[in-house]
């Protein structure tokens, strides 16, 4: 990592964020902009002025869901989702406390069952994000039984053949993502 | 036309009923689907949030496979193929990335696997008339608004599929069947994805007003083809009356007349089955 976050996000979101020109587009149309504190648009000028600790620290970058609409309307062509994803990365490798505490744990819960078995795991992995969440332990304990009782949350996971070549993909991502710090 | 199947961890648990009908409109169809085997999980919404260089990783392995297979891959799962698309996109245009994943996951690319949804198949390949020509009972008195979601659509220039504005595939297609289709602006709003568990209270405003917009439309049901947006439709609807959703293949399953739709239906867990039995079309 430099000490400018632009430099940083540009280097491993693969885009260039001095191209907005702040039009609001991306904002307009963001669906989550409500729960955010900031909104795209300002989020990308924050990384601009490399207001380094407000933006690693805030909510947005967990907020955002990825649904490509910023990304699709911007006049100059930057995948804001993406600039989103650098963010999170960022502000993970440095450690710093996520903004939107249980989206991150969610992501984390779901990447270690896949790393372990090669695919998801939603008996699982719906479990342990109940434990370990900040959400109300009894909110969707009827949806889950409603599912369950349609078969839809296997409580065993499935054998694919492909845990232990994946659990070597992972091993080499983690040496990659940590040769580039 | 037979295609490798990638059916993606969604559709062995909360999507089942989109594999199976799937599967079975494809076999009545008399297009092969041949599963990928050993397929591993995408990555997801995950994967690209923590780790780039896992959300290229996790996919390639499953486009390795594919290429060994020998067959353009069908993804019925938004999210699964637009994570592959997005791979194969980066993978193409990117020497140096394409050689650091190609290590990671000890294969060469070759670029010559296609990643599509099903939507495409069906209309680019197989064809609106030749599925209209098939239909046994038309979905007639049967008025919905096609959903598709973000990731089907956007970013085009990754998905290559439909238009993310002026969306037109599940329209014709829905026509074909001869439900009645709504014009609606909501097609491609965002149902609040992967926030379903960490913030369902954003999910319930993004869904509730899908089901407001819809209802207004004067639509019965809501039409899918992503299992976490139908997920969300059915789990995060909090107003009364809610609103069903289909998964566009069981409609394609009850318009070409096969058995096993009720089954399917009875999946759901907003029931869909009063509203199809009160527009005459019986699924038992």
């Amino acid at each position: 990592m430099s000490d400018n976050l632009a430099l940083d996000t540009n280097r491993i979101s693969g885009q260039d964020i001095q191209l907005c020109y702040h039009c609001h587009k991306c904002t307009a149309g963001c669906p989550v902009v409500d729960a955010m504190a900031y909104g795209p648009d300002q989020l990308l000028r924050m990384v601009a002025l490399d207001e380094r600790q407000a933006v690693l620290s805030s909510r947005d970058i967990w907020l955002c869901a990825g649904c490509y609409t910023c990304a699709t309307r911007c006049p100059n062509d930057i995948d804001i989702s993406a600039v989103m994803d650098a963010l999170r990365q960022i502000a993970l490798r440095e450690g710093c406390p996520a903004g939107e505490k249980d989206a991150l744990l969610f992501h984390q819960l779901f990447l270690s069952v896949v790393g372990k078995l090669g695919r998801s795991h939603e008996a699982a992995m719906l479990g342990l994000f109940k434990v370990l969440s900040d959400a109300p332990l009894m909110d969707d304990v009827g949806a889950g039984l409603g599912l369950f009782l349609r078969g839809k949350v296997p409580l065993l996971p499935q054998r694919s053949g492909a845990a232990s070549e994946v659990r070597g993909i992972f091993h080499e991502c983690r040496k990659a993502d940590q040769s580039t710090d | 036309m037979e295609y490798s199947y990638y059916p993606g961890c969604s559709l062995h648990s909360t999507g089942l009923e989109f594999g199976l009908s799937t599967r079975a409109v494809f076999e009545d169809l008399d297009i092969g689907l041949i599963e990928l085997p050993g397929w591993n999980c995408c990555g997801a919404s995950s994967a690209h949030a923590l780790s780039h260089t896992l959300s290229l990783a996790l996919p390639a392995r499953n486009l390795s496979l594919a290429q060994d297979a020998g067959h353009h891959l069908v993804a019925p799962c938004a999210a699964c193929f637009n994570r592959m698309k997005s791979a194969d996109y980066t993978l193409r245009r990117d020497p140096a990335v394409r050689a650091e994943v190609e290590e990671i996951v000890g294969f060469q690319y070759t670029g010559q696997v296609t990643v599509r949804p099903v939507l495409a198949v069906l209309y680019e390949d197989y064809g609106v008339d030749a599925i209209a020509a098939r239909v046994q009972r038309p979905l007639t008195g049967l008025n919905v608004v096609p959903y598709y979601g973000c990731l089907l659509v956007r970013p085009p220039k990754v998905t290559e599929f439909d238009d993310p504005d002026h969306p037109y595939v599940m329209s014709e297609l829905l026509e074909a069947i001869g439900a009645e289709v709504l014009p609606w602006s909501y097609a491609t709003e965002c149902c609040g994805a992967g926030l379903s568990l960490s913030r369902s209270d954003v999910v319930q405003n993004l869904v509730g007003r899908l089901a407001m917009r819809a209802h207004e439309a004067g639509a019965d049901a809501l039409v899918t083809a992503c299992p976490l947006c139908q997920v969300n439709l059915e789990m995060r609807q909090t107003s009364e009356p809610k609103i069903p959703s289909f998964y566009i293949t069981e409609l394609l399953g009850l318009a070409l007349g096969l058995p096993q739709v009720g089954k399917w239906l009875s999946k759901h867990l907003i029931d869909p089955r009063p509203l199809i039995q009160s527009v005459g079309l019986i699924a038992e």
